[in-house]
């Protein structure tokens, strides 16, 4: 019988019905505290520290401070220091602030190579289904199953359904993997995958690259899916290659043979599919509360459906209308596990050289990890940012939900490259607008948003 | 966990659909490394509008798609220390949902008319045995996973439930001496 790709995965994996083994277990200072709490007081041990790995990201300020114990804010440092000591009493490595392999959970471990075609990846955290785009069966989850995890390297699960979203066409010129998936979560809204694993594919998805690709699994939650992915291919073997924990000269041949095999096959059955139209898409813009509240760069704010939508329109400080490209920022962020990878920075460092971010706009730019933050100043994107006026920062979840000190004030109206878009996310009563790094970088340089399609 | 004994509660209501769980538990309180005492803590934003007016009753009746966005389990533990002991809606996000079951927290999908008609009861009953729930005019049942159900009914410990598989467990590991990526090597 032919079957999918996460079939094939789930079928690997299933140590008794219902019960899936854990290929690796990213960890971080967040949702882990109480776990580690709960296997001391039960006397249980990690079962595979060799199979997990942490980090501090959420909280970490991203101002170069450079260890956990001059954190500033006294939460903020009590729960990084409370995660390094976990770590080090139950033999996890830690990659915790002042670490050169620090950064946020979902670009650190595809840029170290732990996350592979073929495995099954959990962390307690709902953007999990970031390392889907290589393959993999990702999965967010709570803590509760952080500590079952942590004691048994299994998580109970009843197999979600399947379902395939599927492009058609070629994107357009200054669209984007970001717009293509806001598209798509504005299309089935954020509910529109809740019970599913979703495997996302066509044309479009096999010629995007593996940062494109982690953006779109990145946001399949936003969708409510329990899990995004992407069939492994050339593209995701040649970036696995090479990374520090990647398969070495034979071991990589024989992987690349047996990741070849993780694919959907033709006539394999999905529980549901839907068929989106990428050449249709415009840079996407959110005018809401909630990711599904989207529009293109083109359009206007549009007339509330809804109770929801009403609140909404009011939170954000709009009405219907109102041409997207008339709103004002007061803040532009270029970071997140969405978009802060290297090619996200190259990208907006493309649209930004030569020119300055407007006076009325504070703009930042947040590399994912340390790795990429070196990479980037080996490459002068950082010189191209500080020219133009943004704040060139160290890693860290920074202002995607500000729980450290990257936060707007009440009524501040931010272009965000983030995921999500809620009600005092980035900061109370702060007004979000989630875009593309192409579309972020240049709302900075003119105060406003722009259509990049002929924007010069 | 404690065993789910049926409850008999005034409903406690918040029609909203799409309600995540960053404004359950805004993202200020996740700092605390304690699970306990999140109560206070819940709809802290919200909580501050005119007109705001959430009792501290054992079920809760709210809309579409509860307990969206974040897997952090801050919020069912804030709504359990609030007082909570089933939570009606007419759908819920997926971690939310399974992020509820793992503390006792009981998630009771039902149809809009059937929600909005229990929001309208002065007492409502929640039997998990029965998998019914009761008002005065109406009743209606409700799905749970069998599984989820007897550990519900039961207060028992998934994590002891799995390692009673530890079997199963080493056979499966020895079996497929995996060639993942050792973290403890990097
Ligand atoms: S960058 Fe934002 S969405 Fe991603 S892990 Fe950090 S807080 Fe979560």
């Amino acid at each position: 019988m032919p079957t999918t790709l996460f079939d094939k995965i789930w079928a690997a994996h299933e140590v008794a019905p219902g019960l899936i083994y854990v290929d690796l277990h990213l960890v971080h200072e967040v949702t882990s505290p109480q776990a580690f709490d709960g296997l001391r007081m039960a006397g249980r041990r990690v079962r595979r520290p060799d199979r997990t790995l942490a980090t501090a990201d959420h909280n970490t300020p991203t101002d170069g401070t450079p260890v956990a114990r001059l954190i500033a804010d006294q939460l903020s440092r009590v729960q990084v220091e409370t995660l390094e000591r976990n770590c080090a009493e139950f033999g996890v490595p830690v990659y915790s602030l002042g670490s050169e392999r620090q950064g946020i959970v979902h670009v650190i471990g595809p840029n170290l190579g732990v996350t592979q075609p073929g495995m099954t990846i959990v962390c307690g955290d709902s953007h999990t289904a970031t390392h889907g785009a290589f393959g993999s069966l990702a999965f967010g989850i709570g803590t509760s199953e952080v500590e079952h995890v942590l004691a048994t390297q299994t998580l109970v699960q009843k197999k979600p359904k399947s379902m395939r979203i599927r492009y058609e066409g070629d994107l357009g010129f200054g669209v984007t993997a970001k717009d293509l998936i806001l598209g798509t979560i504005g299309q089935m809204g954020t509910d529109g995958a809740t019970g599913f694993v979703v495997e996302f594919a066509g044309p479009v998805i096999e010629k995007l690259s593996m940062e494109g690709r982690m953006t779109i699994c990145n946001m399949t939650i936003e969708g409510g899916g329990r899990a995004g992915m992407i069939a492994p291919d050339e593209t995701t073997f040649r970036f696995v290659e090479g990374r520090p924990a990647a398969p070495q000269g034979a071991d990589f041949e024989e992987a690349v043979r047996q990741w070849a095999t993780l694919k959907t096959d033709d006539g394999s059955v999905f529980d549901h599919e839907i068929v989106v139209d990428a050449a249709a898409l415009a840079p996407q813009v959110t005018w809401g509360t909630a990711p599904d509240m989207v529009t293109d760069i083109a359009s206007v704010v549009p007339d509330p459906q809804s109770e929801s939508h009403e609140r909404a329109l009011h939170y954000m400080g709009l009405t219907a209308g109102q041409p997207i490209q008339e709103l004002r920022l007061d803040r532009v962020f270029i970071g997140s596990c969405t978009n802060s990878r290297i090619g996200d920075l190259r990208a907006a460092a493309e649209v930004v050289k030569g020119r300055r971010v407007a006076s009325s706009v504070n703009a930042m730019v947040v590399p994912g990890s340390q790795e990429v933050k070196k990479q980037a100043e080996a490459e002068g994107l950082d010189e191209i940012f500080k020219a133009a006026g943004f704040d060139w920062r160290v890693a860290g979840c920074s202002m995607c939900l500000g729980m450290n000190p990257d936060i707007a004030a009440p009524g501040e109206r931010v272009a965000s490259t983030s995921n999500r878009n809620f009600e005092g996310r980035q900061g109370r009563g702060a007004r979000s607008h989630l875009v593309s790094p192409q579309m972020a970088a240049a709302a900075a340089i003119e105060g406003r948003f722009v259509d990049i399609r002929d924007w010069t | 966990m404690e065993p789910f004994e049926t409850i008999t509660s005034r409903p406690s209501v918040l029609m909203r659909d799409d309600v995540d769980t960053d404004q359950i538990m805004p993202k200020q309180f996740l700092k605390r490394v304690e699970r306990t005492g999140f109560g206070e803590f819940l709809f802290d934003d919200w909580s501050r509008e005119d007109g705001w007016d959430l009792p501290r009753t054992q079920v809760l009746v709210t809309g579409r798609n509860f307990g969206c966005g974040s897997s952090r389990e801050h919020a069912p533990w804030g709504l359990e220390d609030y007082g909570f002991k089933a939570i009606v809606a007419e759908s819920f996000a997926d971690i939310f949902r399974s992020n509820c079951t793992k503390i006792g927290l009981l998630p009771i999908q039902l149809d809009r008319a059937t929600v909005e008609s229990i929001a309208d009861s002065d007492s409502v009953q929640v039997d998990l045995a029965a998998q019914e729930v009761r008002w005065e005019g109406g009743q209606a049942s409700f799905e749970i996973d069998e599984q989820i159900k007897h550990r519900l009914l039961n207060g028992l410990d998934d994590i002891a439930l799995t390692l009673q598989q530890g079997d199963a467990l080493s056979a499966y590991e020895s079996d497929r001496e995996r060639s993942g990526p050792v973290t403890t090597a990097l």
